[in-house]
């Protein structure tokens, strides 16, 4: 039955018409399979060991290797996510490495689609929705958190100075990234 | 707009949090055991103060936890946040903070 269900970027259509704007671009990021990850600490290092990733114990912040990327969501509650990656395989693997432990392992991979949002007024451009302050001091390379963006929460993630990931529930995708969209047509 | 200090993520702004009710309130064990007046208390009367309120708020659009806030009702000055399960801090005498 699972072969039915055919996923389709929410955003496809909008990111055809994409005008570019080289001070804050917005782009598509291709999907990837998303685990949402809660559990106690003995399954925590458990989980990081067999994803390859250790889950980042400081609050609001994220660590990569590879094409994995594991986020901090809440003092147990972690985000898993792997480029180019069938999501059914990695929840196998990872709950056939967590068996007897306590934890909750969902595959969340069709909850929501992702945005870049790069250039030297991207931050300015998330400004218009979100209220958190994104200077460098307060929101460095590395940090992630949800928030708000407008009226949808939103995964915000700086993987560089001037690059934000944006991971968003589907039927927000298009408000965010329309809303992103007016935001930037300032500098076009 | 309150600026709220998360006991995990730090200060954010209101809006990404949503107001619980008044904190430790602690629900009888066995409701079937107690009368109706004691159920109503549970239920309906709060503290209501002038002054410091121990409050839950959820960081929803954030970690998502419930946590705790000592807040002053007429100043809207927010003294201490602390995780949910601990017990109410102790203020400073100015009222400004918890006690060291
Ligand atoms: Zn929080």
């Amino acid at each position: 039955m699972s072969d039915l269900a055919i996923r389709e970027n929410s955003l496809g259509r909008l990111a055809s018409v994409i005008r570019n704007i080289p001070s804050a671009t917005l782009a598509v990021l291709p999907d990837t399979a998303k685990l949402l990850f809660r559990g106690r600490p003995a399954a925590v290092d458990v989980a990081g060991r067999a994803f390859g990733v250790a889950m980042p114990q400081e609050a609001c912040r994220f660590s990569a290797r590879g094409g994995r990327t594991a986020y901090w969501c809440g003092p147990d509650e972690w985000l898993l996510q792997a480029g180019g990656e069938a999501s059914a395989a990695l929840f196998a693997s990872l709950d056939a490495a967590l068996a007897g432990q306590s934890y909750s392992l969902v595959d969340v991979s069709h909850r929501s689609d992702a945005i870049t949002l790069s250039g030297p007024e991207a931050a300015y451009i998330l400004n218009h929705g979100c209220p958190l302050d994104l200077s460098l001091q307060t929101f460095p390379v590395g940090m992630c958190t949800r928030t708000i963006f407008g009226k949808a929460t939103i995964m915000l993630s700086r993987p560089a100075p001037e690059l934000f990931h944006i991971d968003v529930w589907r039927s927000f995708a298009s408000y965010v990234w329309q809303l992103l969209e007016e935001a930037c047509g300032e500098f076009a | 707009m309150l600026l709220i200090p998360c006991p995990h993520c730090g200060p954010r702004a209101e809006l990404e949090f949503s107001y619980g009710g008044e904190a430790h309130i602690a629900r009888p064990v066995d409701p079937a055991s107690i009368d109706d007046d004691s159920w109503v208390t549970f239920l309906y009367e709060r503290s209501n103060p002038r002054g410091v309120h121990a409050e839950r708020w959820r960081h929803l659009h954030g970690c998502g936890r419930f946590f705790n806030v000592l807040r002053d009702t007429v100043s809207d000055t927010i003294a201490a946040s602390y995780p949910a399960g601990q017990p109410r801090p102790a203020l400073s005498p100015d009222g400004k903070g918890t006690k060291r």
